[in-house]
């Protein structure tokens, strides 16, 4: 059957020279490789990796998005098969072995800052959100494990999942405890040999079972028997799906199982489990990471690398659907444009809209990967900067920016794939085109790894209290000292961006003096991350800008182009006058407190 | 076993390639430079030697120091050695001049198999892997499809319009690879980052005794006096079919008036 449309629905190109640039001018590498950490990133053979990592994904992962949308995970017999182009992918990333950028040396992985291997996560989940979830759970494992488990668990179990031989899981979630974990029932009984029996269910288990690894490695939060009440009574155990034996084979099933998938609006082929512990005996054979009733502590380790990971996945998947809409708009001839000949039909990109939504799209995928790359650029100084100072202040600064890398970014990432299919006309609806899948994928974002109304809590009811509001209050300072450098040339930028920090400066006050009634400031925490969000992603683009024209004007384009660094400048541009403004409009919603949320009884919203 | 693999850097296939008006050559600044794809499925079955005989694979470039990361792109596919012949009287060498530079480089090295790709995607003269083994007095198997080395000797599928030949020869000999010989894999996290420390030989046409009389510009055979740009792409003819009848046979005057038949 001929194609009605004619785009090869699978390309993706991997950004690697937008990547790079915020790499070099937003959040500079060179800040890392000076710390003794990281001198082996040097800026050569990082571009060597993101070129590779970025033909990797492009060529060996993106093909395999449609058919797992198509074809998702399923159970059979007892066991989740993943889509049929999985299984090669999979062993081809293993062998490649992206997996273990971010990882210590010691475990096999390559020692390299966040900053590096978050980029590869990008290219990775832009080419397939489904697949790329797998090693993301991996590597938070891995994360969790490496700094809570015993050497002889390290040993056990980390190579092989850092090489992606073994994935990993996270089991947090319950029916009756989900944003509530603390309300987790899971029961672990210790046994006589030191282990421990597991029992329970665990809901929305990504990647809970699968052909993919010989093993499955999951983290089980769950309670022992005289542990007190609520989140100081959690523990975390390795349940792995074959137990191991001394010498690193595999040995006895273990009694976990997958009892069903959920059937989801978007990632197909990542499978969302039901597990099931101890069905089939008494109790799943399960090891104590570190002191009894530390889970949540533990998991606290890994959250803003979690977060952060998540956030990632609403400018990747933004970026594969805006490749797709870019392609569709110069492909799709409809109307006249501004130069068209008489009874020409002019490339839709002609139109003055459909500009307006690629450079929605455009500027505010660099706007988001900005901020998630400063958040994983503070968390690699939060955690590798020589000087105490320095790392105390970077951390709080990624405990910051977490919050709104995760919830911002994944808030576009919906809001973009759905200009994605808006610049599709009605091919964007109908599933033949594709992109209604990235619309689909992308909605999950803003719900896991805490909804972003958590995200907003978080930033009003714990980041913001930092050093009793001084933190953050330096923070804006920070962010309007470097406004206020931009240079005349840059005047359009700099204005909107300093009303729009004065903006954010206001509600923020707003905020600390009303922090006696939380339930007010809870009211606008989510149009508050939005605006704080949208000045700092503002913020780094003028940045880049900065330095763009600096290198026009000093004539040093390479090996960007000259092309490219003036579009940068454009775009910043474009988001300071166009995007950024819409904080104005926020202010109402952050400061009317919560009176007219409640005056309505419940019974009075019913039709 | 040693194995060495000629690569060739290239302008990007898919870039849009200049000619610099003043030496008539191709415009290094135009287009980014990439390692010619073809060189992959060698470099590919060089890994494969590796895997199955321990075979040592030395990667050999010719071109200008700035090349030198295509060295070290070529190196991350796992192979153990580079060695790069640089040398400013090599500008503007043709296939013959550049067969010279590699056979001598080859002479000083030990090796009992080297691996071409048939083609670079620049040039695509198919010359080169040819003309180094009439240089050597070697066997030369070209356009190898499959590739099995047993002992000492080699064996090879040599493509051709109707099918391959299977062709033996003892070792050393000089084979080239089409791209039907394998799938090449992607170079690993780990063999980029190993790539860098990796032992890397340079070597001038002094060092290798080569007289600069016989290559570069001054020796290559051909000598391109003018070119033009390609001519902007024109709108194709659209035979509609109207239902009359005619259409079939309107396409096969037009046909006929371009000579395509």
């Amino acid at each position: 059957m001929a194609r009605r449309y004619p785009l090869d629905m699978d390309t993706y190109r991997a950004p690697v020279r937008d990547a790079r640039f915020v790499l070099e001018h937003i959040t500079p590498l060179s800040a890392l490789t000076a710390l003794d950490a990281f001198a082996h990133a040097e800026p050569e053979l990082v571009d060597g990796l993101l070129e590779e990592a970025g033909r990797f994904a492009s060529e060996a992962i993106a093909p395999t998005n449609r058919d797992g949308d198509a074809e998702g995970a399923k159970v059979v017999d007892g066991g989740v098969v993943t889509p049929d182009s999985f299984k090669q992918a999979y062993d081809g990333y293993v062998q490649a072995g992206w997996g273990a950028v971010q990882h210590p040396a010691e475990f096999g992985g390559g020692a390299f800052p966040l900053t590096v291997a978050n980029v590869v996560k990008e290219f990775i989940t832009s080419a397939n959100m489904a697949f790329s979830l797998g090693p993301l759970l991996t590597t938070g494992a891995v994360y969790l494990m490496q700094h809570h488990c015993s050497d002889e668990q390290l040993q056990t179990y980390v190579p092989k999942l850092v090489s992606g031989e073994w994935a990993g899981t996270m089991n947090l979630t319950e029916p009756q405890a989900g944003s509530d974990v603390g309300a987790v029932t899971t029961r672990a009984v210790p046994a006589d040999d030191g282990t421990y029996r597991i029992t329970g269910q665990k809901i929305y288990i990504t990647y809970g079972d699968h052909d993919l690894t010989d093993n499955i490695i999951h983290l089980v939060l769950a309670r022992l028997p005289d542990a007190p009440p609520g989140t100081k009574g959690i523990s975390l155990f390795i349940v792995p799906k074959f137990l191991v034996n001394d010498d690193g084979s595999l040995g006895a099933r273990n009694d976990v199982e997958v009892v069903s998938l959920e059937h989801k609006l978007g990632i197909h082929a990542s499978p969302t489990a039901v597990m099931a512990y101890g069905e089939s005996g008494e109790g799943a054979t399960g090891y104590l990471v570190g002191e009894p009733n530390q889970g949540m502590r533990q998991m606290f380790t890994m959250m803003n690398d979690a977060r952060l990971g998540v956030g990632l996945q609403g400018v990747a998947i933004a970026e594969r659907a805006y490749q797709q809409a870019l392609h569709y708009a110069q492909d799709r001839r409809q109307g006249r444009g501004p130069a068209s000949e008489p009874g020409e039909q002019a490339a839709i990109i002609d139109h003055a809209d459909v500009r307006r939504m690629l450079l929605t799209q455009k500027a505010s995928i660099e706007a988001a990967r900005a901020l998630c790359y400063a958040n994983a650029h503070a968390l690699d100084l939060g955690h590798h900067a020589d000087d105490p100072v320095v790392r105390e202040q970077q951390t709080k600064l990624a405990d910051l920016l977490t919050p709104l890398s995760k919830a911002w970014a994944t808030d576009l990432g919906v809001e973009l794939t759905s200009l994605a299919v808006q610049v599709h006309g009605g091919m964007g609806y109908v599933e033949e085109t594709g992109v209604a899948q990235h619309y689909r994928d992308a909605r999950i974002a803003p719900i896991y790894e805490g909804t972003n109304g958590i995200q907003a809590l978080d930033l009003v009811g714990r980041k913001l209290p930092y050093d009793g509001g001084a933190f953050v209050k330096g923070y804006l300072g920070d962010l309007r000292s470097e406004a206020t450098a931009l240079t005349d040339d840059l005047a359009a930028i700099r204005e909107p961006l300093l009303a729009a920090i004065d903006e954010l400066g206001t509600v923020t006050t707003w905020i600390f003096e009303h922090r006696e009634q939380p339930n007010d400031v809870f009211a606008g925490a989510t149009p508050y991350l939005r605006c704080f969000a949208t000045v700092v992603g503002a913020g780094l683009l003028a940045r880049g800008a900065a330095a763009a024209q600096q290198r026009l004007d000093d004539g040093d384009t390479a090996p960007y182009g000259a092309d490219f660094l003036a579009a940068k400048v454009t775009l910043a541009r474009f988001f300071a006058t166009q995007l950024l403004p819409s904080v104005h409009g926020l202010t109402g919603a952050i400061t009317a407190g919560a009176d007219d949320l409640y005056a309505v009884a419940p019974g009075a919203l019913a039709p | 076993m040693k194995v060495l693999v000629p690569v060739k850097r290239v302008p990007d296939t898919a870039g849009e390639k200049k000619i610099d008006p003043n030496d008539r050559t191709v415009d290094r600044e135009s287009v980014e430079s990439v390692l010619c794809p073809v060189n992959e499925f060698a470099i590919e079955e060089a890994v494969r030697l590796k895997e199955q005989h321990g075979a040592e694979v030395t990667v050999l470039l010719v071109g200008p120091e700035s090349a030198q990361p295509i060295v070290r792109k070529a190196l991350s596919y796992g192979l153990d050695a580079g060695l790069q012949v640089t040398d400013d009287g090599i500008a503007g060498s043709d296939a013959l001049g550049t067969a010279r530079v590699i056979a001598k480089a080859l002479e000083a090295e030990e090796f009992d198999l080297v691996l071409f790709g048939n083609q670079s995607t620049d040039a695509r003269t198919c010359l080169v892997p040819a003309a180094v083994a009439e240089l050597l007095d070697l066997p030369s198997l070209t356009y190898a499809r499959h590739l099995e080395v047993d002992g000492d000797t080699v064996t090879v599928h040599r493509e051709h319009e109707e099918g391959w030949d299977v062709v033996q020869s003892s070792l050393p000999a000089i084979v080239s690879v089409v791209e039907a010989i394998n799938e090449p894999r992607y170079p690993s996290f780990k063999g980029i980052m190993a790539a860098k420390s990796k032992p890397l030989a340079v070597k001038s046409l002094a060092d290798l005794g080569v007289s600069p009389e016989d290559v570069g510009s001054g020796a290559a055979a051909a000598t391109m006096y003018e070119f033009a740009d390609r001519p902007p792409k024109e709108a194709g003819t659209i035979v509609e079919d109207d239902g009359s009848g005619t259409a079939a046979a309107q396409l096969a005057d037009w046909m006929a008036e371009k000579k395509f038949v």
